[in-house]
């Protein structure tokens, strides 16, 4: 855990030290934003404890949800105002507002109070430092360019500005890094902030080749600056987190907090919690590897292209049959059906190379194999469009990914009309969707053209409550809601069919 | 059995640590069997090797099964084997080996945590192989003669006990060179002199081209300074960039790395090339570079699109333009047998007499053209290599097994002179340094030139009194090979040394004064 600065500790005359209570410099909060390196270390009541929590709580449960529904960042900005303001409000130190301290105090210490309620799996702490970061970065968007410039300074990132010299000396090499398009690119290379860092810090800008790298040092635009800054404060985050969850066992709470920090994290239960194997079988589907050619009708574009693509090729790349492998295991496909079902579709290997080359990945993804903790957990849980949409876009010659997001427009045309998707109006719609970047909406809309009929009378009937006609933010959650509409006819039929009899 | 002590020897030995190939090689009743064949007493060294001609990385190389069938040889006996093994004794060049390793003159962690694989002739592997010093390493090398040294990475704790760590975080990868591996068979599409291991002078420039682009841009963009090229014995090259900095590179910066090298991607056929204009410096500045080659080695000795239908897969498809293709495939059937440089130059000949359509841009015949010549001249890496902190690469101046030739390194300067038909041979070797012996100065082989002029001197070869002792790498055209990795590695030691006076942390004018300091 973070140990208390020494610096921060008041001193004590050694000789009395044992008697003496514990206790602390009152922090300081010099800056409106901050990477929350050092624990609170003043008292507060339970209620603030507990009222703080459920604040910051409500604040971040609601960016999730914008994110959710692929909100863009001024779109974002503009719902949060009014509940940042009412819940958790952070005024810059130029307001000379007279809450300043306790408002920064509640945000300091409503942080730590949920980093302890979140740090217990994986799962919450990836979605927790998640929209950690999202509100991070909405305050860094927004804070004074001053301010924010005086409090990076302070992060010691380790960063070294580029003279105008060096810029103008550089301009041609730094201009082709700039951005799309020719024209005035010379005046932007001035005008931009550029800093030099070394590019080991910066892999994800070298792996695309983003930035300009001389001698080892890379050549950082201001926007991507916040980019690092984003990373940066991801990583301390994830990294305190961890720590956290190794202490965890040792906090030995009395029954004071933990309720409440288990309460906190139960609330904080959103749609892409994750599928297990078991938990989203279906009662009465018939889920085996030669079906799968007649459930295809029930998948998302992303599964359905995959499936496709394996029918075509009999083969199908890593992060391909990946994603697939896991989508299938979540819609409950077992794992001898999983082998019985690649063995059969990678129809143009030998079973050696098979057995060699494929089978162990399925296994692995079973968690039949591997680690222990793999084993234990029952190997990976299928992606959600949230994974699928911002990790690892597919490269020449995969089919992983969302066909929304990484299709061009003219191929994800032809890959609806070939799935049945022929209606102009709804062409159109997912057109300017996937032009606004809203990939979930467009996924939305092929869903409810494709079931309109059974959607109206699953309506018509309350058969469906609202919940369950929310926005699907799951693949497996696409399946699930196709296959059961559809079949809503058929159980209803065979059922009218017997009363007749 | 009795008389195959030695292999017995080398099986008991192996078969803890052994790690076969494949599952099917070397298991245990596997090596009973062949232990009990091992009484064929005359067996070539290419005939040995047969059937493995897959260069490197072949981990699972398919030729296993039918190596593991063909009998283990008595090592004592047979005639290649003396042959390896008076390489490993006189030719091998220990000490810098051990230099190049250990940075440092005396025994470090970075020599004795450093995994060493050695590939048997009964064709297990014994992986997590490690060495206190050259000494135990040349004893250990000579008593199980591998026929293939690979090089893991420096681990954190000595690979040799890594079963008696409890948990996992005792024994990590800690440090490796950054390797690069080029090989000429990915080249295939675009080699018409040549294919699959065989390669010629025409098809080597491929290679020589992919050294000048990668060793420009690791100079340049990423600063390093000591990068070590190294032939590999039949159709490629690796490179081993040994700055302190490359070597303790984690696993996602050696990813980054890779890919940010990598422009020619995805299978022979489609469009390969997919780069963002305006292109990137390194990739601007690799064009420039590569220009001349492209016009010399590839459409004239390579004449990549003589047939129509190359033509079309590899120069056509990928220009822009329906009216200027048309123009252009209607040119090339009207006279067949025009060469790959005629039809370059017809591109643009077609595009300026205005054989175009009306939606045509100029700029987008010069991305199309950019991208053609990144297509047929950049270096295709195999970037599985450069992104694990683990993955093992065979070792500078082991023999390839198929063709016999030493894995020289080669120096950059002299990149054009360098001919991979002639490099040193083991048997080429051994002839030689017989040579010298028995005629002194006068049929010395002629890399030996300094030994060769002493001999000459004394009159005879006996005469060794006056004149400093000459090893016997020196004495063949194994020579300039040595001497160069030996300035490789005494610039390498001359940089780690003063790396460790500095601390790492200062700038670099700092380091000179502080070693000039320490040298007076």
């Amino acid at each position: 855990m973070n140990r208390i600065d020494v610096k921060r500790r008041n001193v004590v005359d050694h000789r009395k030290k044992q008697f003496a209570d514990p206790s602390y410099k009152e922090t300081q909060y010099p800056h409106r934003l901050s990477f929350y390196s050092t624990p609170p270390t003043a008292d507060i009541t339970l209620e603030q404890f507990e009222q703080w929590a459920i604040d910051r709580l409500r604040i971040l449960a609601e960016l999730e949800a914008c994110s959710f529904r692929n909100k863009s960042p001024a779109e974002t900005a503009l719902h949060m105002k009014p509940l940042l303001d009412k819940y958790l409000p952070l005024d810059a130190s130029s307001s000379g507002h007279s809450q300043l301290h306790a408002q920064r105090q509640k945000d300091h210490y409503s942080h730590f109070i949920l980093r302890l309620a979140f740090a217990s799996t994986e799962d919450l702490r990836r979605r927790f430092n998640r929209v950690e970061t999202m509100l991070f970065r909405l305050r860094f968007q927004a804070d004074d360019s001053r301010e924010r410039a005086a409090f990076v300074r302070t992060l010691n990132l380790d960063w070294e500005p580029v003279s105008e010299d060096e810029k103008r000396e550089l301009s041609l090499q730094l201009a082709t890094t700039i951005g799309f398009g020719y024209g005035k690119r010379a005046q932007q290379v001035m005008d931009e902030d550029w800093c030099k860092v070394d590019w080991m810090r910066v892999p994800d800008l070298i792996e695309g080749r983003k930035v300009y790298v001389k001698g080892g040092k890379a050549y950082v635009p201001g926007r991507e600056q916040q980019s690092m800054v984003l990373n940066a404060f991801t990583k301390r985050l994830e990294q305190a987190l961890e720590q956290i969850a190794g202490a965890l066992p040792r906090l030995d709470e009395d029954d004071r907090l933990t309720p409440i920090l288990n309460h906190l994290s139960k609330n904080f239960i959103a749609p892409d919690s994750s599928y297990t194997g078991s938990g989203a079988a279906i009662e009465g589907a018939e889920i085996s590897a030669r079906n799968i050619d007649n459930l295809s009708q029930h998948f998302p574009m992303c599964m359905n292209h995959l499936h496709r693509s394996l029918r075509r090729d009999a083969h199908l790349k890593h992060f391909g049959r990946l994603q697939y492998t896991l989508f299938l295991k979540g819609i409950g496909l077992n794992l001898e059906e999983a082998l019985a079902f690649w063995r059969s579709s990678f129809n143009k290997v030998t079973d050696d190379t098979f057995n060699k080359e494929y089978r162990y990945n399925v296994r692995h993804s079973y968690g039949d194999v591997g680690g222990d903790s793999n084993r234990r957990s029952g190997g990976y849980s299928p992606y959600s469009c949230q994974r699928i949409l911002t990790e690892r876009a597919p490269g020449p010659g995969e089919a992983h990914g969302c066909p929304y997001r990484h299709f061009s427009l003219e191929n994800l045309t032809t890959l609806l009309r070939a799935s049945g998707v022929t209606d102009r109006a709804v062409l159109h719609g997912v057109k300017e969707d996937t032009e606004s970047q809203k990939f979930h909406m467009a996924c939305n809309r092929v869903f409810e053209h494709v079931h309109k009929t059974e959607l109206k009378r699953a309506k018509d009937d309350g058969v469906m409550t609202a919940a369950q006609l929310e926005t699907i933010v799951h693949p497996n959650e696409y399946f699930k809601r196709s296959y059961l509409l559809k079949n809503m006819d058929k159980q209803k039929e065979q059922g009218d069919v017997k009363m007749e009899g | 059995m009795v008389e195959t002590d030695g292999v017995q020897g080398v099986a008991a030995n192996a078969n803890p640590t052994a790690e076969a190939p494949s599952a099917q090689a070397a298991a245990d009743a596997d090596m009973g069997v062949e232990i009990q064949q091992a009484k064929k007493p005359e067996i070539k060294l290419e005939d040995l090797f047969e059937g493995m001609d897959s260069d490197d990385d072949d981990f699972l190389g398919s030729n296993n099964q039918l190596n593991a069938k063909e009998p283990a040889v008595e090592v004592d006996h047979d005639p290649s084997f003396e042959l390896l093994r008076i390489y490993y004794q006189r030719f091998f060049p220990w000490r810098y080996m051990f230099q190049w390793l250990n940075h440092s003159p005396v025994p470090t962690n970075d020599f004795k945590h450093r995994e060493f694989s050695l590939w048997l002739h009964n064709d297990a592997v014994m992986r997590y192989q490690s060495y206190a010093t050259s000494d135990l390493f040349r004893k250990d090398v000579l008593r199980l003669m591998p026929r293939r040294i690979e090089i893991g990475p420096v681990y954190t704790a000595d690979p040799i006990d890594r079963k008696s760590y409890r948990n996992s975080t005792a024994f990590l990868p800690m440090a490796k060179e950054l390797c690069f591996d080029i090989d000429l068979t990915d080249y295939d599409d675009i080699r018409t002199c040549c294919d699959k291991a065989n390669i010629c002078n025409k098809c080597w420039k491929f290679t020589t081209m992919a050294i000048k682009v990668m060793d420009t841009a690791l100079r340049e963009d990423f600063g390093y300074r000591h990068i070590l090229w190294v032939y590999s014995g039949r159709r490629g090259v690796h490179a081993w960039v040994c700055d302190k900095q490359a070597r303790t590179l984690q696993d996602h910066q050696r990813k980054a790395m890779a890919s940010y090298f990598e422009v020619v991607s995805g299978k022979a056929g489609g469009k390969r090339v997919n780069v963002r204009r305006p292109l990137h410096p390194h990739l601007s500045r690799s064009i420039d570079l590569l220009k001349e080659h492209f016009q010399r080695d590839v459409l004239e000795a390579q004449d990549p699109w003589a047939s129509p239908e190359k033509a079309d897969a590899l120069l056509l498809q990928h220009l822009p333009d329906v009216e200027l293709r048309e123009a252009l495939r209607k040119k090339w059937d009207a006279s067949p047998g025009r060469t790959s440089s005629s039809k370059w130059a017809d591109i643009d000949a077609l595009a300026q007499a205005g054989a175009v359509g009306a939606a045509f841009d100029p700029k987008d015949l010069l991305d199309a053209k950019q991208d053609i010549l990144l297509e047929h001249a950049y270096p295709r890496l195999d970037i599985a290599v450069s992104q694990k902190l683990n993955h093992l690469l065979k070792s500078p101046f082991v023999i390839h097994p198929g063709t016999g030739r030493v894995c020289v390194p080669i120096d950059r300067r002299d990149l054009d002179g360098f001919d991979p038909l002639n490099v040193p041979t083991l048997q080429g070797l051994v002839r030689e340094v017989d040579a010298w012996r028995g005629g002194g100065g006068g049929a010395a082989a002629e890399g030996a030139a300094s030994g060769g002029g002493e001999g000459a001197g004394g009159g005879a070869g006996g005469s060794s009194q006056e004149v400093k002792h000459v090893q016997d790498w020196e004495k063949t055209s194994l020579k300039p090979y040595i001497e160069y990795f030996r300035s490789f590695v005494t610039a390498l030691m001359k940089d780690e040394r003063a790396a460790g006076v500095k601390r790492e942390r200062e700038e670099d004018g700092d380091v000179e004064v502080k070693a000039e300091s320490l040298d007076f």
